[in-house]
Order: C-alpha cells, then structure tokens, then sequence
C-alpha cells in the first residue's frame, strides 16, 4: 500500500478549506496557497524519480480490493503531468500575487486556484473511469468560478459558451462511462483493459472508442470541437488564462493518451488514420484561426489549438514511441505556451491594452521582457537548441520511421506558420515604434517578468539536457502502452478478473 | 421495459438537442438538463448486472439475493444527478447575470468575446 499517492489530493484539498475559512487575512491565504502548491511540487518530483525504476505505484482507497474499489494509479504520465500541474500552478501563484486585485482575492481566486490543482491531480492520479468523471466536474467547476470570478460582460459572454460547451462534453463523458459499464461491467481502468482483450463484440467497442474521443476531444479543443476555447480564453485575467493553457487542454489530451493508449488499445489501430486527420486539421486550422487576428491573447488562444494538433498526432502514430514523443511535446508546450501568456500579459499591462495596433516599442523600454518572449517564440517554432526543437524532432522522427509522411510534413509546415504568427506579436509589440512616448510607460514589475522568464529558461535547459527528459518520456510512454504491467500493478499477477471471481464466489 | 426506457432516452436526447440548438440561452439550458436526464436513464438502462456475472453483493450461496439490482449504477446515477444539479444552479445564476450585463437573452447577441 502507498498511502502517499492521495497527498496530491489531500494538499490542494486541506489548503482550499483553510484558506476559504481564513479568506480574510490575505498573507495567510497566500502562504496557505503556496505551501499546497509547493508539497505537490515536491512530491510530484519525487513521484517522478521513483515511478521509472517501480512501475507504477498503486493506492486502494479504504483499503477496497482492487477492482471494486477507487484505485489510484501513479505510472511515468501521471507522474510527469502531477509534477508539471505544480510546478505550473507555482507560477501562477507567484504572476497572480503581483497581478490579480485584491477584489478577486477576497472572493476566493487563491482556494479557486487550490481547487483547480485538486481536480487537475485528481485526474491525473485516478484509476478508475468515473472517478475521472468526477475529478473533472471538480476542475471544471474551479475553472468556470475562475473565469466568471469578476462578472465584466466579456467573460460572462464568454464563461457562458465556455460553460456550456464544457458541460456537453462532460454529458458525453458520462454517457461513455454508462456505456462502458453497460459494456464491460467494470469502471476500474485496470480491469476494463483486461476485460477489453476477452469480449467479442469489436463493434460496440468503437462506438465507445468514438464516444470517448469526442468527449475527450471537446476537452482538448481538437477540430472540430475547439470553438469555446478562443472565444473564453482572452476574458478572465491573464493569470487565469495562463493556467488555463497549461493545464486545461492537457487534462483532454492525458485523457485521450489513458483511454486510447490503454483502456481501448485495440481500437487505437482502427481510429488512427482518424485521429491523425484530425491532429493534421488541427495543427493547420489553429495557426490559420491566429493570422486575422489583432490581440495578443486571442492569437496565443488559437495557438494552443494548434499545439494540440501536435499532442493528438502522438497519439495518432499509435506506438508507444509515438505515445512517448507526444508525451515530450505536450510537457515542452506546457511550459512554453503558459511562458509566452504571462510575458504578452505583462507586455498587456505594460502598454494597458492588448490590441496589437495600439500596442509598440517595448523591446526599447524592456529589453528583457523582449529577450525571454524571442526565445519563447523560438522554442515554440522549433529551433534548435530550446524545448520546441527537441519535441518535434522526436515527433517528426517517429513519423518518419514509421511511414507517417503527410503528417510528418504537415506538422514541420506548421512550424513555419507558427513562427510567422508569433512574429507578428513580436514586430507588432516589441519592434514598431510606439505611438507615444515609451519613457512614459510603466516598467514592468518583477514578478510579471519573473516567472514567465522562468519557465523559458526551463524550456532552454530542457532543450540543452534533453536526454533525461526523453529517457524518461520514453519509459512514460511504454509503460502507459503496456497493459500487462498496469493490471499486475493494480490487481496483482492473476489479474483483476482473477480477485473478481475469487471475492463474486 | 428496455424498449420503453430505450424511447425514453431517445425522446430526451432528441429533445435536448432541439432545445440546444435554439437561440435563447433559457431554452440552451431546458436543453443542458434534458440531456442530462436522458443520459442519467441511459446509466440506469446498463444496470443489468445478472447479464454480467451479478453485482457486488452476493449472499452465503454466491450468488445474486432474489430481486435486488445493481447497487452500483444507482450510486453512479446519484452522483451524477447531484454533479448535474448543481451546474444547474451555476449556469442559471451565470445566464442571470450575463442576461443583466448584456441585456438580453438570444445567443446572437452574446459574441462580443467571438468579434474581432
């Protein structure tokens, strides 16, 4: 038994509680906040040196035998993505105490952002089908209280679409989970993979696999499901929508890589071609959605469409290389995407607008803020040494070898599309001269700049020492192909159906 | 009975889906429920768990105690029900507040956030 599996959960949960109660006193409330955030870094770090040797590491909740119970399951994703939620929600921490107003902070933004962290790491540690279900109802009614938090008209407008399009797809969550019990008989992940192998009834089976992938594929903003995503994005504050990007789509694509990668292996074969179509239409779609246009956060909005193109395809080449090249992308643009929202929404606060036509001559007034979004926009393009580079190459690599062409092509194509996007924030903000007078802009704050810079130079480092990180991606994403070693870690070496016979007899 | 819970579902569903397919945000939401009921039945129609090698609960025989149902898909149902309903409740109260910030309630005139 590892019980230590739930101190994701309980830290968020047991910050989120005291500081609602002691929402009066600010400075406890951010201590509270930070130190939640700060043990599930901690942890989730630790999580990662030990699950690549281990395997994954398996927690019964109550102590309930394995396929009846709630199990929590720690493999090399759900490590990665707990780790990166928390080191994500750091930075988010430190941007909002510099940025959001104290209006915000008394109507409960920091328990908000605890509670987000929960659903998030929730989701990321479950084992169990519907208990996936739950922990996303708990992030999705953080994330509609973090974007409406402030009630101007544009974010009811767009926390309106985002609500709505949200709950339709969490419906048709819940609808395959009632059919897959229906179907399997099981809602623990473990024992469905292994019920999947003995069933007949191969055409069921896709029907579920399609319901999951719309389901999942709303969450994850794939095309054609991603039109919430542009119109919410660019109305809470940037903090928020910065964490958004990072975490959000993320939780649809490890959803989609969980469900497909292990509960429905079979069908990955046949949805494929399918879901590389869709990535390919994805990847283009979203850099074309970016190029009309004229505000920083709505291109970056379009961007993380078009990222997300790149995290299905690794889902879409149906491998576990590909699983694990996709596994490498989807941790670069993480950190990369959510750098570039916190450096255009303090260049936003610096110029007091984010419309690119007003905006100008901030790589003469800040020249580092200038500095760390030019290399943010390298590493998302994809140039060689930064993060970007390293996570397509893999893609692209994988793809080669396994006769991916078109894909492979359209994913490289896309690269120079996204560089010619991001260059126009960069000639639009940094580069035109400014309409007024640029002394006579406010510098910007440190801790605007401070953790935007911080995580592009994680992405730097990333890029220089790739080896640990692709080492590890590549055990990540074997173990998450492996069905074999997920059902021994959770029910034992019989098996889940064994224990199930054994406790039914 | 299948056959009937099986209309039922459907009726549901597609209500639901002309519902959400209207402008005005009241009748999105009528939809929202609508949908949820429908899928909450959905859940209740899988709940055949003799089919399946019986629920969880077995008496000193092995097998299934005479007339009992799948415990599990009821608690599966409650959640749900108790998730939905308070969605509910925040979506009303959200479609409350954008009807008074943009001062009306027909979806073509709430994309301000969608113009360039």
């Amino acid at each position: 038994m590892t019980f230590h599996l739930f101190i994701p959960i309980v830290s968020p949960l047991i910050g989120a509680a005291l500081a609602v109660l002691l929402h009066r006193q600010w400075v406890v409330v951010r201590a509270l906040t930070l130190i939640s955030v700060l043990i599930n870094l901690g942890y989730g770090l630790w999580l990662m040196s030990v699950v690549p040797q281990s395997g994954p590491l398996v927690a019964q909740a109550s102590g309930w035998l394995a396929p009846f119970g709630i199990s929590l399951v720690a493999d090399g994703m759900s490590a990665l993505m707990v780790m990166l939620a928390a080191l994500l929600m750091l930075t988010t921490v430190v941007y909002s105490f510099y940025s959001v107003d104290r209006e915000r902070e008394a109507h409960f933004y920091y328990p908000l952002l605890l509670l987000l962290l929960l659903g998030v790491s929730g989701a990321f540690l479950t084992g169990d089908l519907f208990n996936l279900y739950v922990w996303f109802e708990v992030l999705l009614v953080a994330s509609f209280g973090l974007i409406t938090l402030g009630g101007s008209r544009e974010q009811l407008e767009g926390g309106l679409k985002y609500v709505v399009l949200n709950l339709l797809g969490s419906t048709a969550f819940l609808f395959g989970c009632g059919l897959m019990y229906g179907f399997a008989g099981t809602l623990n992940m473990a024992h469905i993979a292994e019920r999947m192998a003995t069933l007949a009834d191969p055409g069921l089976q896709t029907v579920l696999a399609g319901v999951f992938l719309f389901a999942f594929g709303s969450k994850a903003a794939i095309v054609p499901l991603f039109f919430w995503l542009p119109s919410s994005y660019h109305t809470p504050p940037v903090a928020v929508t910065a964490i958004f990007s990072g975490l959000m789509t993320k939780v649809g694509v490890y959803s989609l890589y969980r469900v497909f990668g292990l509960l429905l292996q079979n069908e990955l074969a046949i949805y494929a071609p399918w879901i590389t179509l869709i990535a390919g239409l994805t990847m283009v779609i979203g850099v074309l959605g970016a190029v009309a246009q004229m505000n920083v956060r709505r291109i970056l909005s379009f961007h993380i469409i078009s990222q997300i193109g790149y995290s299905v395809m690794g889902l879409g080449l149906a491998s576990a290389a590909g699983l694990a090249a996709g596994l490498v992308f989807t941790a670069h643009v993480m950190i990369v995407k959510m750098a570039l929202f916190f450096i255009g929404g303090a260049a936003e606060q610096i110029n007091g607008t984010g419309d690119l036509k007003k905006m100008g001559g901030l790589a003469r007034r800040e020249p580092l803020l200038a500095l760390f979004w030019f290399l943010g926009i390298l590493s998302l393009a994809g140039i060689p040494p930064l993060s970007g580079f390293i996570g397509k190459l893999i893609l692209l690599q994988v793809g080669v070898s396994q006769q991916a062409y078109l894909i492979t092509a359209v994913a490289a194509g896309t690269s120079i599309l996204t560089f010619f996007s991001m260059l126009k924030i960069w000639n639009e903000v940094f580069w035109k001269k400014s309409y007024e007078d640029v002394n006579r802009l406010p510098r910007v704050r440190f801790g605007l700049l401070a953790p935007g810079a911080a995580l592009v130079i994680l992405s730097v480092a990333l890029g220089l020492v790739a080896g640990p990180l692709v080492e590890y991606n590549t055990i990540a994403g074997q173990q998450l192909f492996d069905r074999a070693a997920y059902i021994t870690a959770v029910c034992g070496a019989d098996g889940c159906e064994a224990v199930y016979r054994a406790a039914v007899k | 009975m299948i056959i009937l819970l099986a209309i039922a579902i459907g009726s549901l569903f597609g209500g639901a889906t002309y519902l959400i397919l209207r402008r005005s945000v009241v009748k999105l939401i009528l939809g929202l429920i609508m949908l949820s009921h429908g899928v909450n039945l959905l859940i209740f129609t899988m709940g055949d768990g003799v089919r399946r090698g019986g629920p969880p609960l077995v008496d000193a025989s092995g097998q299934p105690p005479a007339g009992s149902a799948d415990p599990l898909v009821q608690a599966l149902i409650l959640t749900a029900i108790v998730i939905s309903f308070g969605f509910t409740a925040f979506v009303l109260a959200l479609a409350y507040r954008s009807n008074q910030a943009a001062g009306s309630d027909d979806l073509d005139d709430l994309s301000t956030t969608d113009r360039l």
